[in-house]
């Protein structure tokens, strides 16, 4: 599986998906559980990632640089800080720690 | 929508400029972070051509940052799970197709173009305005400012990142982490919600040994139907789209 085939498949996907909601009867909404549902994979599935995007490293668990970056982004998204400066502060945590020698 | 008829009418100009003034800040909220999608994208070893063709023809930030974060930590490998990751995060766009098909109208091409940008953004904006007209001026309006800054911030992103060189020396990979915490973090405002996330991450991190890339976050997926499907720790009232940005 190339990359090129990862992107066109994945994105002829989620444009299917979007298209799909178009088609259906707009009383498959009256039932809650499957908005319920899609919600809550969405919070599943971002939280997963967060979680193995800073300490997964392939297939094994690493505690580097990523984990105080993360908590200095939990830290600036609570206190409301918008998105960007928040995803370059993280960054520029980590980057500062690997360049003292750690992680 | 609860106003009379004349006050409504008097109103009208009104309430389509303050469905515009959301749509544009939205929009230019997206935009915003596309730069860190397009740089993450290249740091995972997508070249620029595939970044913006994610963003154009995907158009979804969430799926968008999950193939990205799979493919980082797995490789080509690990494609079937990420496309996997990115599908499952773009069902929620399906629902919000079900809410925006009554408000768009119009013939079977108009309904396309809508499909392919019904998202988070455009879904908040129309959802949030008080008459029709007005849900149709900020369905478009974000749209269209959405789509232009998104793909036009990814390029940006990309040639930023193609320019970085060793992602790990800047920190990218934090800031893919620091990524998803920023699209999850308007979503934990129930009980459920919190619930869901913890368990997903508990889950994740406990098979991220014991299965191949990209397998673990799609494991953590089966606690939210579980959840979902029984409607353990209910919510009373949760929002359609949980969405913070909206600062207008």
């Amino acid at each position: 599986m190339t990359l090129w085939l990862i992107v066109i498949v994945a994105s002829l996907a989620c444009l299917s998906l979007k298209l799909v909601g178009y088609l259906v009867p707009h009383d498959v909404l009256d039932a809650p559980a499957p908005s319920r549902i899609a919600n809550l994979l969405t919070v599943a599935l971002l939280s997963a990632l967060v979680a193995v995007q800073t300490l997964g490293a392939g297939s094994a668990l690493h505690f580097d640089a990523r984990v105080p970056a993360l908590i200095v982004a939990v830290v600036l998204f609570a206190l409301r800080v918008p998105f960007v400066l928040v995803v370059i502060l993280a960054a520029a945590t980590a980057a500062l720690i690997r360049l003292s020698g750690w992680g | 929508m609860d106003s009379d008829d004349a006050l409504e009418c008097s109103d009208d100009s009104g309430v389509a400029r303050a469905a515009v003034r959301a749509g544009l800040a939205v929009g230019l909220a997206a935009a915003a972070y596309g730069v860190s999608y397009g740089a993450l994208a290249v740091a995972a070893g997508f070249d620029i051509w595939q970044t913006c063709v994610m963003s154009l023809l995907m158009f979804t930030g969430g799926s968008q940052f999950a193939l990205v974060g799979v493919i980082a930590t797995g490789g080509v490998a690990a494609g079937p799970t990420a496309i996997a990751s990115a599908a499952i995060l773009g069902i929620r766009n399906g629902i919000y197709g079900v809410r925006m098909a009554p408000i768009v109208g119009g013939p079977w091409w108009k309904r396309i173009v809508a499909a392919w940008v019904t998202i988070d953004e455009t879904t908040a904006v129309a959802t949030n305005q008080p008459t029709l007209r007005s849900q149709r001026i900020g369905f478009w309006t974000t749209a269209a400012a959405t789509f232009i800054g998104w793909n036009l911030t990814s390029l940006i992103g990309a040639l930023i990142g193609d320019a970085l060189g060793d992602p790990r020396a800047w920190g990218l990979d934090a800031a893919a982490a620091a990524a998803f915490v920023g699209l999850l973090w308007p979503r934990l405002r129930q009980l459920q919600t919190i619930a869901v996330a913890s368990a997903a991450a508990v889950i994740a991190i406990v098979f991220t040994p014991v299965l191949i890339p990209g397998l673990p976050v799609l494991v953590a997926g089966v606690v939210a139907v579980l959840v979902g499907a029984f409607n353990w720790c209910a919510n009373s009232d949760p929002p359609l789209v949980p969405l913070e940005r909206e600062g207008a």
